[in-house]
Parts: structure tokens; sequence; C-alpha cells
């Protein structure tokens, strides 16, 4: 399996990579880690003429204490997300997630910006930042930076609120989610996708692999915030939801495995 | 275009396809036909080498993003001066951790770099830590003693 | 002391850990092109255009070849007895059959070239149904061969009667699906070819028979033999799917020709998975009869063998289940009928077991559900009805004779090791208690054939060099046994040279003049007889030569094979070394050839169980132990013995719980890459506990049965026994392999899909008595 051939292009800072996004619009795509992109090349599904490799940039790898939050930098690996001493002090759910992340070679390349603005359902990550109540930065042409909101940033499959002359450069996780938490994922084998995940924190519960997009479970939420048991809150995992049927699971199945994990996910966040 | 990298210790400069898979670079313009190639999806680490001293799969990096880096296959694992094997291709050796050849080299690179993030690690570890490295022959069995035997040594 | 028996480590480990095995892309032939193969994507369709002119013109691209061009004859099936209207083009004509068949060859200088012309040739289909199950394919609706009349490609009887089970009180009937599975060697197939200026043709093949490649080459070329020469090198795993000789290899031969270049090819993964031979993929009906205290006394099976759109080693594996149709158990009516049925899929063909792992897996299932049904504990049942010990030589109702056993034995190594009884209680207390989440303990007890069907032979040979170093030649060729360290053993323990001076040479029909290859679980019993006995004429022959240097009778020389050297009985001061003897012997070669016909297939048995919790919340089946004890007769080296064992074992828990080839309806398959087959991972699997038994043979020299596939053919049923077994708590006594979570947790939960009915459209070969057909005039392949 041999990718298509591509210009290759080669970013030196951020806001060349989004002079080249802007140059060569829909026919570009961004490489970081490579890990959900070089895939869909070699089978061939995306064939982008340009890729601009922005792999190199340090400077977005980064997990720093900023003071109500934590902030990532968009290239940040899952690697050093999994063994990040901040992280697992102020937003332990996502080092431990990114601990279940592919496989660990999978690890060391794939990135959590890379993985957001992929922005696939059965991913990890995604959810894990939907419940976290993350808010993600992107910067655009001229510098201009935005702050989106997790929950307004998965817009449909493998599509996001990112423009296509924009670039991921942080995420920024509040604190406070380090007293309960739990990350569920129900898989076939270790390295596979999950069939279903869960992410949850006390109040928020996020849920992979149950649509089109990384999902937070509303009717969960509401059913918590009006103190229900978990086992009556996850009853409400999947209302609402069209989940996929595949290979491994039907939308009927991915609908009764989020209830089971959904509660097992209250269970252990409420026992912190 | 033009990369460069370092490999096993020596610096290898060739012109290449920007979308060169660095398996195929290692295979073919290098010469270094240990690292294999298993599958299309990044399932199985046949072709699993150390790029700046971390497990990767070859066949999912170009080797325009390996441009500069160091980067480790099975021919450099043995010490080059004497030849002597590494602990964990003793290890494997000596425990019968491989039986077609196939995945070794790729099994081997991933049992190296694990041991370098967690150097003692539990049977369950070893396991989870091979989860993206895949054997037909041995049944993980043997791989798993040889892991935890190179740990021990 | 001997070596034999010995835990020796391999001579081979140090090169694959080091720089990696020579695979045949690793070869590197001066001036070759590369071939890319254009496939189908249509499970069945006509042919009504191709367009390659886009592809002709493409950067590097030095040909483009359609079935049109191609002047070989139509391949007919290459086993005599299946169909032979079931003819297959080298390059699709007319008709497509599955997807993944090759439908035009590529010649480029480079393989990016050949990806990117790949993607350049325009094939227009028109549709035609699809058969996709083999029950649709038996129905007869739609004809993948309408030349043919029927998409049947081979049946096989034994009997039928209507009284069978006339006599029994309690009979069990169950449709059970043995689904097809990919056996995913970790290599993919590769070859290359070159034509010498001698006209000779050089083959590289990653093969586990490159004798059989060679005669394929000849036969399919129209060439002869001895102008072929095939070369397998390290071969990355074949586990069956590379006993034969594929399409797309044998294609090459008249591609060099073509373009007068040599040519490299090697498959993607992708391709492997719709290409390279799949393995079981059989629908079975259980019907097994007895008494209500445990004895069972009449069993049939009925078999649909899927073979796949063009039948091969796939479509004979029912001769291979008949043979193993009653295991371990002494069942005084059994009657078999099968059917093999060509449908718009990959073919299949022998995978680690062949048609034994079917028969075990069906009578060990029919045996536990026959215990359900009467309400005793399976390992009890089993017990009452096995072979006893006293009985061998024995001869099953099928006429299979089984050398020698000791199925009780092993039941009861087992059931001591696994603590049964505790495991029991244990199960019980949490059955009681109701849990959600429920242990199942499953056992199986097995019987298989080694080396057969047909009577073992192998080609070997030893030869002593003028240094006193020793280069020993076999027809059986290693793809990660262990060959070279357990031909050296044995030749080292003959002529006390060291291990590290014998060279074991293989897989070269230009060095070894016959070869038998490997499969079958054949090599040691086989191959390691024709060394051993021509180590030992080497030692004949070496003794009287010595005789004559020491001036001494021949009956008072003696080989000491601690320091390899031949003195007289009590003056061991005055030696002679082998260089010394081959120094002395005509032509200063010392050597012997040996063509070893045994007396007959081996029979290796053991009993398995394995423990499984199963989470009926989610459906999940972690396994929680696997004990084994596995019985192939005298143990030449446990190392590699063990290693075999494993190997099979992780293959058997891959089958019940998570591997599966499927298709969707319209013949797509959905499962054409290992994100989406489920191979399995050390991270699914526990640390296996294996209990050697060692009952050795009378059937060679050696006492040794085959062990390669016996792990695979006890750990099938006995996990999918567990599965099914925890099941029981919820009032379910069957699920299909593979055990997924959804299927799991449908069945435990009360929402499994309606039961399929059996359906063979008739009795396979008519009804009432049908005689034995005439297996003398079948030319069973071995598998």
């Amino acid at each position: 399996m041999i990718p298509a051939a591509f210009d290759y292009k080669r970013a030196a800072n951020a806001e060349e990579a989004i002079a080249l996004l802007g140059e060569h619009g829909d026919e570009a795509k961004l490489l970081a880690g490579g890990h959900s992109l070089i895939p869909l090349m070699k089978l061939r599904l995306a064939t982008p003429s340009v890729l601009v490799d922005v792999g190199r940039l340090t400077e977005l790898s980064y997990i720093r204490d900023a003071g109500d939050h934590v902030a990532i930098g968009a290239l940040t690996r899952h690697r050093d997300l999994e063994t990040s001493d901040v992280l697992k002090a102020e937003a332990p759910l996502l080092a431990h997630a990114a601990s279940f992340v592919g496989d660990p070679q999978v690890r060391h390349r794939g990135t959590l910006g890379g993985t957001l603005a992929h922005g696939d359902p059965a991913s990890d990550l995604p959810a894990v930042v939907l419940a976290l109540d993350g808010t993600l930065v992107a910067q655009g042409p001229g510098g201009k930076q935005r702050e989106i909101a997790a929950t307004d940033f998965f817009e449909g499959f493998l599509e996001t609120a990112l423009q296509p002359d924009e670039l991921l450069t942080e995420i920024r996780i509040p604190k406070g989610t380090a007293g309960g938490w739990s990350f569920q994922k129900f898989n076939r084998r270790a390295q596979d996708w999950a069939i279903v995940g869960v992410a949850a924190t006390k109040t928020n519960v996020a849920l992979v692999n149950m649509g089109s997009v990384p999902v937070r479970a509303a009717a969960v939420e509401q059913a918590i915030a009006q103190g229900a048991s978990a086992k009556d809150a996850a009853a409400h995992a999947a209302d609402d939801l069209d989940p996929p049927g595949d290979l491994n699971a039907t939308p009927e199945y991915r609908r009764h495995l989020a209830t089971v994990l959904v509660r097992r996910a209250l269970e252990e966040a409420g026992r912190a | 275009m033009n990369v460069s990298m370092t490999v096993n210790g020596e610096v290898r400069e060739h012109d290449v396809e920007p979308r060169t898979l660095l398996v195929h670079y290692l295979r073919e313009a290098v010469g270094l036909t240990g690292t294999n190639v298993g599958c299309d999806t990044s399932s199985c680490g046949a072709c699993t080498v150390l790029v700046d001293g971390e497990s990767i799969k070859s066949c999912t990096v170009f080797a325009v993003q390996a441009d500069g880096a160091d980067v480790t296959t099975i021919e450099g694992l043995a010490d080059p001066a004497t030849g002597t094997m590494h602990p964990m291709q003793q290890a494997f050796h000596e425990n019968h951790g491989l039986q077609c050849g196939y995945c070794t080299p790729g099994m081997v690179m991933a049992a190296v770099s694990l041991l370098e993030e967690n150097p003692s690690p539990t049977e369950r570890e070893v396991r989870e830590g091979l989860e993206g490295n895949l054997c037909r022959c041995t049944g993980y069995h043997n791989i798993v003693k040889a892991v935890l035997a190179a740990a021990k040594s | 002391m001997s070596i034999l028996g010995n835990r020796v480590v391999r001579k081979e480990d140090p090169k694959f850990l080091t720089v990696g095995g020579s695979y045949v892309d690793d070869l590197r032939l001066d001036g070759a092109l590369h071939v890319t193969y254009v496939r189908s994507t249509m499970a069945s369709a006509a042919i009504t255009g191709i367009d390659v002119s886009e592809a002709q013109a493409a950067p590097g691209v030095v040909a483009v070849f359609t079935g049109a061009d191609v002047t070989l004859d139509p391949m007919a099936p290459g086993i005599g007895f299946l169909n032979q209207q079931m003819v297959r083009q080298w390059l699709a004509t007319d008709r497509v059959r599955y997807v993944g068949e090759p439908v035009a060859a590529i010649v480029t200088e480079t393989r990016y070239q050949g990806a990117d012309a790949g993607e350049m040739v325009f094939v227009d289909y028109d549709p035609l149904p699809v058969v996709v199950e083999p029950e649709a394919a038996a129905a007869g609706e739609h004809l993948l061969f309408p030349e043919a009349g029927s998409n049947t490609a081979f049946e096989l009887a034994f009997g039928r009667s209507d009284n069978l089970f006339d006599e029994c009180e309690v009979v069990v009937r169950k449709r059970i699906v043995n689904q097809r599975v990919a056996p995913c060697p970790l290599e993919v197939r590769a070859a290359a070819v070159q034509w010498g200026d001698d006209g000779r043709l050089t083959v590289w093949a990653s093969t586990q028979h490159a004798h059989g490649v060679k005669d394929e080459f000849a036969r399919r070329l129209k060439i002869e033999p001895d102008d072929i020469r095939v070369i397998a090198p390290d071969v990355g795993g074949g586990f069956g799917a590379k006993i034969g000789c594929y399409p797309e290899e044998v294609l090459l031969g008249w591609l060099s020709k073509q373009v007068g270049r040599p040519l490299r090819w090697v498959e993607t993964r992708t391709e492997s998975m719709m290409n390279l031979g799949h393995g079981r993929g059989q629908v079975q009906l259980v019907e097994i009869g007895g008494n209500r205290d445990g004895k069972v006394t009449a069993y049939r099976l009925t078999v649909l063998q899927d073979a796949g759109a063009y039948p091969n080693s796939g479509a004979v594996l029912p001769f291979m289940t008949r043979t193993m149709l009653t295991g371990v158990y002494d069942i005084p009516k059994a009657e078999f009928n099968s059917r093999s049925v060509v449908t718009n899929t990959t073919a299949t063909v022998a995978y680690r077991g062949a048609g034994r792992p079917e028969a075990t897996a069906a009578i060990e299932r029919g045996i536990d559900l026959f215990a359900a049904e009467i309400g005793k504990d399976p390992a009890e049942v089993r017990g009452l009805n096995l072979v006893t010990k006293d009985r061998f030589p024995f001869t099953t109702p099928t006429g299979t004779t089984y050398d020698i056993g000791d199925y009780e034995g092993a039941l009861e190594l087992l059931t001591e090791a696994v603590g049964y009884d505790e495991l029991r209680a244990e199960q019980a207390k949490r059955r009681a208690a109701g849990d959600r989440k429920q242990i199942g303990i499953g056992i199986s007890v097995y019987v298989e054939i080694t080396a057969g069907p047909g009577m073992p032979k192998e080609y070997g040979s030893v030869e002593v060099q003028p240094d006193g170093k020793v280069v020993v030649k076999s027809g059986s060729s290693s793809h990660g046994q262990g060959h070279h360290t357990a031909f050296s053993m044995l030749v080292a323990d003959r002529l006390g040279v060291d291990l590290d001076d014998i060279t074991v040479l293989q897989g070269d029909t230009d060095t070894i003049p016959r070869g038998e290859g490997t499969m079958g679980s054949r090599s040691l019993q086989a191959g390691g007889v024709a060394v051993a006995r021509a180590a030992d004429q080497v030692v004949e022959r070496a003794r009287s030569i010595a005789a004559d240097l020491l001036e001494a009778n021949v009956d008072d020389v003696v080989l000491d094979t601690t320091s390899a050297s031949f003195h007289v009985t009590g003056t061991p001061a005055v030696s002679k070394s082998w260089a010394d003897v081959v120094g002395a012997s005509d032509g200063g070669l010392l050597g012997a050839e040996v063509d070893y016909q045994g007396a007959g297939p081996t029979f290796p048995f053991g009993a398995h169980c394995v423990v499984v919790e199963l989470d009926a919340d989610t459906g999940k089946v972690t396994i929680e132990r696997i004990v084994a004890v596995d019985d192939a007769g005298r143990i030449l080296n446990p190392l590699l013995a063990d290693g075999q064992v494993h190997g099979g074992l992780a293959q058997g828990v891959a089958q019940a719980l998570l591997e599966e080839v499927r298709y969707d309806e319209d013949g797509n398959p959905i499962t054409s890459n290992l994100a989406d087959y489920a191979f399995i991972s050390s991270a699914e699997l526990p640390s296996f506990e294996r209990i050697s038994m060692e009952t050795p043979t009378p059937l060679n020299e050696l006492g040794a049965k085959g062990i390669g596939e016996s792990g695979t053919i006890g750990s099938t049923p006995a996990v999918h026994n567990a599965v099914c077994d925890a099941l029981l708590a919820f009032g379910v006594r069957h699920v299909d392999m593979p055990c997924t979570p959804e299927k799991v947790w449908r069945a435990a939960n009360g929402l499994a899909p309606p039961e399929r009915e059996f359906y063979i459209a008739g009795p396979a070969s008519g009804t009432g008595s049908v005689p034995t057909p005439p297996d003398g005039d079948l030319d069973v392949p071995a598998l």
C-alpha cells in the first residue's frame, strides 16, 4: 500500500504553516504525527496534493500549568500526555486515557491536536477533551487566534469547526476534575478502536463511537444533576443517539454497552 | 527531496520522493532488509524501529519526517564492535521467542523500547506493551517470557 | 549423554535476531521489474471491458497484460477428483468470481509506479447474482460455473441410514458453524523469477513446499521440471496456506518471458487477505445419540464445506474431517456425509489442522451438548466414552487406525493439573449466586492425524565433508519450526559431531533432489527419520573405513560420540576422526541418502482445559487459564515442541473468540486488513500451562508423532466449550464461534437471533446406505 504522490512542505513555524494552508487551499493537509492521515493515504482514501508538515514545531509541544487550567500544545504526543506529572495531578483522566490510544508505537507519534483535528468519533481523546470541558485554540491568518469550546468543535463525521486555513495550537483543560473520573474502553483487542468508550468526571460524561461525532451524554448529565443514581442516570446513556453499526457491533448492542459502561464510569468516578 | 538521517550510528543521505515510507527507505535506499512489512494498516508492528530511541512503525512515517533523526533498526542493536547480542536479542534466543522470524525484528525493537520506558514490567504490562506487534507463530508465550527475562538481566 | 530430549536453543536464531531473515522480498535481483496485479472489485460479475491505455502510458510502466494476452491453458482444479469444469483463467477474462481475483498484471520499474498504474486500469463490470453462503451455493439457484451444472466441487459419503439413532434414549442435533478464518502468516505471499541464459527458470517463492512449486510451474508453463529451480529462502510462516502454489506466482514465469526481464512480486496484506487461501469454512450438522447413563452409541456428521470461488485443497478438507470423525471416542455407529460447494469468496485451503480441527470441534461440542442434555458433567461423559489404552491399534468406524494412545491418562493428568473439582465448585457457587460474571470450564480431548493421510515419506541425506563437518539435506523445509536445530540434533547424536559443525540445507530443488515439504505435522517423523537413517548409514560406512584404517575387524570398531572418533573396543587411545575416515573414503566424501517410507501416519492426542470468565452485561469473555496436555510421542527438543504447542493454542483461542473472515451480502470482504480482522495479540492471551506427556509411537524409531497442529486442534473446542459452559448459567447451551462480545451478550440475555436450520439440498449423496467411496481412487494431497 503506497500513498499517491504529493508535494511536501515543511513549516518552520505556525505562521508559515497557516500561510501554506492558505496558499494551497483544499488541496493541502496538515501532517502532524500522521497516524490518522498516513493510513488513509496508504489506502488512497486520502490523496492530498500538498502535505504541510508541522511535526517539527516543537514550540507547540508542551504541557503547562496555567493557573485555572492546563495548557497543552497541539503537537503534544500521546506518550507525553500519558507521562505528564502536571496532567496526572490536574487532569488525570486525560493522562490515563492517553495510555489507551492505539499502541505504544502510535502513542510515540500521534498528537493530541492531530486526533482532535481529525475528529474521529471512534478515537478516545476527543471524547475525553469533551468530558473535561476543554477549550481549543485555533490560529488563523495574520496571527488571529480564536477559542472554540470542545462542545462546539465536532461538527460532523470527520468534520470540525476548524477553518481550512486554521491551525489548532493549544488545548486548555480546566482544573478541578482530579477528584473523580473514569475512562472505560470496550474493544475486541487492546490495539483496536473502542466499540464504545466512556470518559466521565463526576458531572460530565462523553461517549466514544456512539454517533457521527464524539458526543456528550446530555441526558445522563441531566439525570446526575438531578441527583439520580449512577444506575438510573446510566440508563439514559444512549438517549437521542444514533450509534453506527459495523463489523463489531450493531447499533442496539452499542446502545446497551453505553448504558453498562456509563454506569461503571459513574460508579468509578463517584467512588473517588 | 534530500533526506539525511543517522541509521545505526552512520549518517545516510539519499534523494527520495516525499511519499517514500520510512520502511521502504530503510529497506531499499539504505539496504537494511531486517525491518519487515507485515500489513497495510499500522496493525502488525513488523516494521517497528527506534526513532530517537522510541519505537515507531516505520510503515506509517514518511522518510522525510525522519529527516535528521537517529534511527536504530534490528541490524544496529548488537554491539557493533564485538557483535555481542543485545540482552533482548539474547533473551529471545534463550527463551525461544521466535519461530519464522518475520515479526522478530519489529518485536525485539518494540520490546527494547518497552523496557526503556518501563524497566521492570509485570507480565500484564509486557502483554499490553506489545499490543501493537503481532506474531502468528509463538502464541506470544515465549516472547513475553523473553522480555521478562531481559528485564531481569 | 545423548543430546536428544534436551532443550537445545535454536541454531537458526542469531541471524533472525541480528540482521533478520532472508525472505523473498529481501532478495535483490539485478534488473528485476515489479509486478502489480489489478484485482476485481466485484464478487460476481461479467467483464464487459478492460481499459489499460492510461496505465500503459503511466510513468515506469513496461507492460500491461490482461487475460486475453495470456497464452497459457486455463487452470482446472489441481486436485484431480474435484469438479474439473470449474476452470480458472490466469487473469479473469469474461467473468470474475470473487473480490480480489486478478484481472490485469502491470510490470513496472518500481513498486511505487506499479501502485500508481494499478489505479489507472478501468474494468467495466456487469453484476451477476452473488453467492456468499455455502447454503445458498448448495441450493444451486445461481451457478458460479454454469458449464459445471452445479456448485458442487466434491462429495464424500460414508453410508447413511435412517435408523442410526433408533436405539438411542437421547439424540441431540445441532447446526454448528466452523467459521472461515484467515491463516495470516506474518509474511504475505511473495515470489521472484529469473530466466537464465541456459533457458532454465529460477523461482524464489515463499512456500512450504519448494518441490511442489517446481511441479506446478512445470505443469502449468509446460516446461521440463529439470529446467526449473525453485528456492524457498526463509519463509515467514505458512500454516498450510503456503502448501500450494498460487496463479499469481506461476504467471510470473510467463510474464517474465514476455518482458525479457527478471520479475519480483510481493502482495500487500489487503491482497493477501483476499487471495491467500482461507481456512475452515464448514457448516456442520452434528447429531449425537446415546443413553442417559452417558454412553454415546451413534454419531453422524453432515458437512457443507465452503470451497470458495475456485476449488482448491479446502474442498478436500471433509476427507480429513471424516478421517478423524469420532475422535477419541469409542462410538460403535457413525456416519459422515459432506458436500463441498463453490461460493463467490476467496478459495479455502489447508490451515493449521486442515479438516481435523473441524472434526474435533464437532465431536467435542457434540459431547458437551449431549452431556448438557442428560445433565451430566462433560468430563465424566468423556471418561465413559474414551477409547481405552488397551485397544490400540484401534480402528474407528470410518476405517482410520490409530497407532497408540492413552486418552484416559491425558484426561486424568489434565483434570488433576487444573483442579477440576475445585473449579466446578467455584462455578457452582457463582451460578447459585446468580452473578452476572460467570466462569466457564471447557474441556476437549482430541486425537489427530499427522503425516497423513497417505504414508509418510521424505528424502534426507547426510554427508561428511573432508574437514569432518557435516551437511544435511532434507526435503522438508522449515518456516519457523526449527528444522535446522532438530535435524542437527539427530545427526549430532549419531555422529558425535558438534551441532555447530552441521549445516542443514533445505528448500532448494537443485540441491535437494526430492521433497515433500512441511505440512501436516510431518517433518520430524518423516524428514527426521530420513535424516536419522542416513546418519546411521553414514556411521556404518564410516566404521568399515575406520576398521581398515585401524586394521581391525569392523565388528570391533565403535564410534565414540563424545569425542567423535572411531576406535577399537577397549583401546580408545588409538582413534580415527571423521576427517580421517572421510579422507580414506572413495572420492573424499562420505554420505548416505535415504528415501524414507513410513509405515503409516501417527495420531497425537491430548486433553485441554480452558477457564473463562464471561461478563453477561457486556458479553466480554476473558481467558483465565489454558492448560494443555499434549502427547506427540517422544519429544526430540522440548523447547521446539513447546513453541509449536504455544502457537497452536493461540490460534485456537483466536478462532474461538475473535477471528472470522466476513463478507457483506454483495460478497465484499469486510475483514480485509489486520485492523478489521481480529488477529489475536499478546494482550488477549494468558501464559499457557503446558503439560507434556510422551507415548512413543511404534511406527518409527524416533517414537515421534507430529506436534505442529495439536495445539490448535485441542484448544479451539476447549475455549468454545468454556464459553458455552459459562452460558449454561443463563440457560443457553451453544453459540457459534467466534464468541464475540455481542454474540455472547445476546445469548446470555435472550436476544440471540433465531436458530437456523441446517440446509443441504437433499442428502449429500442420495438416501439410504451409500457405500464407502473408493478411497483407493482418491489421491488426497498431504494437508
